[in-house]
């Protein structure tokens, strides 16, 4: 290690920036085949996203896009080591090289996409903030609660979109913030606040842990940006290609229409856009450093956007999310990829 | 004719001295202030407990395997026996668990000759189970050799991590205290002497929590490109510095406590300073410290739990990682009343076993 290098990480750490001095430029593709499994970062526990079923074994969307990548790149969408991280640690550990991909619920925002030698590999799920209030209370819209109580999560972004939100609409509000989600949900519970507010994807997952979710509605209302995705380190565009296209692969599959189940039959579909997809004519996957048939072992073993979608957090799920702005941007949200050809 | 003296009988002591009522009486209903805090804590256990234990056992729901099982509006335990073997083994592969069951049971099977009294080879023992038996744990755990499938140190969790980083927390930091207590003590030797000082001051000042998240965090940024430290072994060896300077700290009040006759005694029949050390003050420092060493075990044991904040998933993360599975959403109290539970047993058991410690070695020091 240089004196360079020193210097360098001493000054970021103590502006309280973490840049890895120099990211391993390239290296990530060749070492994570030749390990032979992707390490994946996951959060320690979210529903939907990542959390552990019964026997242990990952679950939801975030590391479902590792399990797509492992499958485009081995063929086999097992082949993928998890590494439960932090919020605070995530990054660090991308950027040291502990995991190779970060597909955790992290917002994609010009301060991390700039300053922290990451990159976003696209958007897997379309979040935002919005706002739960009991039932009783008979509101429709945020803009009826001027004066209201309201449940946050400390240390987050939502706190300062709150407060942007409020002070925009003029509207005043009591901030009563707690620690954890827990807290945050048998505070509201208990009737401490008119309204909780998180990222609605979470919201959904609050509503289930009242005793009675129906008590409950989710408001329409959405007051920031989240969208959330992959994020790889910077300087190796072989990785960052894979990452992004495995993603790309999926929607591209819903669009046309592929499915998990339909894959095999559509591997004699005469439709040139499926033909291309599933790497039949046209386009080879040695463009990626792969096989051919490298969408369709992702769309084989880990279904298409909608499929995981649906599977994770929509209606195959305890939390029942309606697609909104994840829907294809044919059916109303905004989901859109780059044709394969 | 002589008459003997015959006493009358005694008179029976006033009912209201005897028995329960006399007991009663005497600890509960002393005086007007006693009686009325008897009073009151009669009326919060009546208000507190039936609801408790209704919640706990009677409207409870023990048996199935998914949340619809749980409808009778008490504690579902179903959760938590759904999710047992995960809370007890981590990620470690299903079919290999029987190592880290064969861990706990060789353990027990050490341990429980060093409670029997009279047993002859107590102190063999003893050096087995703290130098012989971490290696077996560790390639029982570890694998990779004689035919067992290597795990990694990610696919550890749940108890079995809580126990692992409490015991070689324990193990390891004891000797290491020990050492810098008697460097703090060295007055003849000052640059020891302000080593250990620095050491301890240091690590004694700083929180376990940054400990662990600067290991985590920083540490790797450090550290030249490619060389990558398990996480794992980052923690342990936080902890293990973290604990060895309170049990220094701990283990100087000790020394302290021993009169200096005793150390002038050992000078004057001309023992060497570690057999001083050996033979003379640490059996007696030891012994008086228990109490404080225990209780820093103990401390440490429930202080594993902040590993989470590192990303390493204990009993308690695995628990808080079950409860973001969307099909377990909404059962937290059940979730931490079993955590609290399982550290409950741990740590009660630890200060039994020092008490019946303190009491097997007490030679008439206590007072």
């Amino acid at each position: 290690m240089n004196f360079k290098r020193i210097s360098v990480l001493t000054a970021t750490a103590t502006v309280g920036l973490m840049i890895a001095g120099s990211a391993s430029a390239g290296a990530t593709f060749d070492a994570v085949k030749k390990k032979g499994f992707v390490q994946c970062g996951v959060s320690t526990g979210l529903p939907g996203f990542s959390a552990t079923d019964d026997k242990g074994n990952w679950k939801g969307i975030d590391v479902d896009a590792c399990r797509a990548v492992a499958a485009a790149l081995f063929g086999d969408a097992s082949k993928v080591k998890y590494t439960p991280l932090n919020a605070k640690e995530r990054f660090t550990a991308l950027q040291s090289g502990e995991v190779d991909m970060l597909p955790r619920n992290t917002t994609w925002t010009y301060t991390r996409d700039t300053s922290l030698g990451l990159n976003f590999a696209g958007v897997n799920y379309y979040d935002g903030q919005g706002f739960m209030v009991s039932k009783k209370l008979g509101v429709k819209s945020a803009k009826e609660l001027s004066g209201a109580a309201v449940c946050i999560q400390a240390g987050t972004t939502t706190e300062l979109n709150l407060a942007d939100y409020f002070r925009a609409n003029k509207m005043e509000y009591k901030a009563i913030t707690y620690d954890s989600s827990d807290e945050t949900v048998k505070a509201f519970e208990a009737g401490r606040c008119d309204m909780l507010t998180s990222d609605q994807s979470q919201l959904y997952a609050l509503r289930i842990k009242l005793s009675d979710p129906s008590s409950a509605i989710v408001l329409p209302e959405i007051i920031s940006k989240e969208p959330l995705g992959p994020v790889v380190r910077q300087g190796d565009d072989e990785w960052f290609n894979l990452v992004r296209w495995s993603l790309f692969a999926q929607i591209n599959a819903e669009e046309a229409g592929v499915t998990m189940k339909n894959v095999d039959e559509m591997m004699k579909s005469a439709d040139p856009n499926i033909r291309r997809i599933l790497g039949i004519e046209g386009v080879k996957g040695e463009f990626l450093g792969v096989e051919d048939k490298w969408a369709y072992n992702i769309i084989k073993q880990v279904g298409n956007y909608g499929e995981m979608f649906e599977r994770n957090v929509g209606e195959g799920s305890a939390l029942k999310i309606s697609r909104g702005l994840n829907a294809l941007w044919n059916k109303g949200g905004i989901q859109y990829a780059p044709p394969i050809r | 004719m002589s008459h003997d003296f015959a006493p009358l009988p005694d008179l029976p002591p006033p009912a209201a001295s005897v028995g329960a009522i006399g007991w009663l009486r005497r600890n509960l209903f002393s005086n007007a202030i006693n009686s009325l805090l008897t009073l009151f804590a009669i009326y919060l256990l009546a208000t507190l407990l039936p609801p408790l234990i209704n919640w706990l056992f009677v409207k409870a729901d023990w048996i199935g395997d998914s949340r619809d099982a749980c409808t009778s509006g008490g504690a579902c335990w179903v959760f938590v026996s759904a999710r047992f073997s995960t809370f007890m083994y981590g990620f470690f592969p299903e079919s290999e668990t029987w190592r880290i069951n064969l861990i706990y049971i060789a353990l027990i099977a050490c341990m429980v000759p060093l409670f029997i009294e009279g047993f002859r080879h107590k102190v063999k023992l003893g050096l087995f189970v703290i130098f012989i038996f971490p290696i077996f744990g560790f390639i029982l755990l570890f694998g990779g050799v004689f035919g067992l499938e290597q795990t990694e140190t990610s696919q550890w969790g749940g108890l079995t991590l809580t126990l692992l980083l409490a015991s070689v927390g324990c193990v390891a930091a004891l000797p290491l205290g020990i050492i810098l207590a008697l460097g703090r003590q060295a007055t003849n030797m000052p640059a020891v002497k302000s080593m250990c000082v620095l050491f301890i001051e240091f690590w004694r000042g700083v929180p376990l929590i940054t400990v662990l998240f600067m290991s985590s965090v920083m540490l790797p940024l450090f550290l030249p490109e490619g060389v990558s430290f398990d996480k794992l072994l980052r923690a342990l060896i936080g902890i293990t510095l973290f604990q060895s300077a309170y049990i220094a700290e701990v283990v100087r009040g000790g020394l302290q406590a021993i009169p200096k006759g005793q150390y002038e005694a050992a000078d004057a029949l001309g023992l060497s300073y570690w057999k001083k050390m050996g033979l003379i003050i640490l059996p007696q420092a030891l012994k008086i410290v228990i109490p404080g060493i225990v209780n820093t075990f103990i401390a440490l044991f429930k202080d594993t739990t902040l590993v989470i904040i590192v990303g390493l998933l204990d009993v308690l993360g695995m628990v808080q990682n079950a409860l973001n599975d969307p099909n377990w959403l909404g059962y937290s109290t059940e979730g931490y009343v079993f955590t609290a539970f399982v550290f409950w047993i741990f740590c009660f058991t630890m200060s039994r076993y020092s008490q019946s410690l303190e009491r097997k070695l007490h030679t008439g020091h206590k007072r």
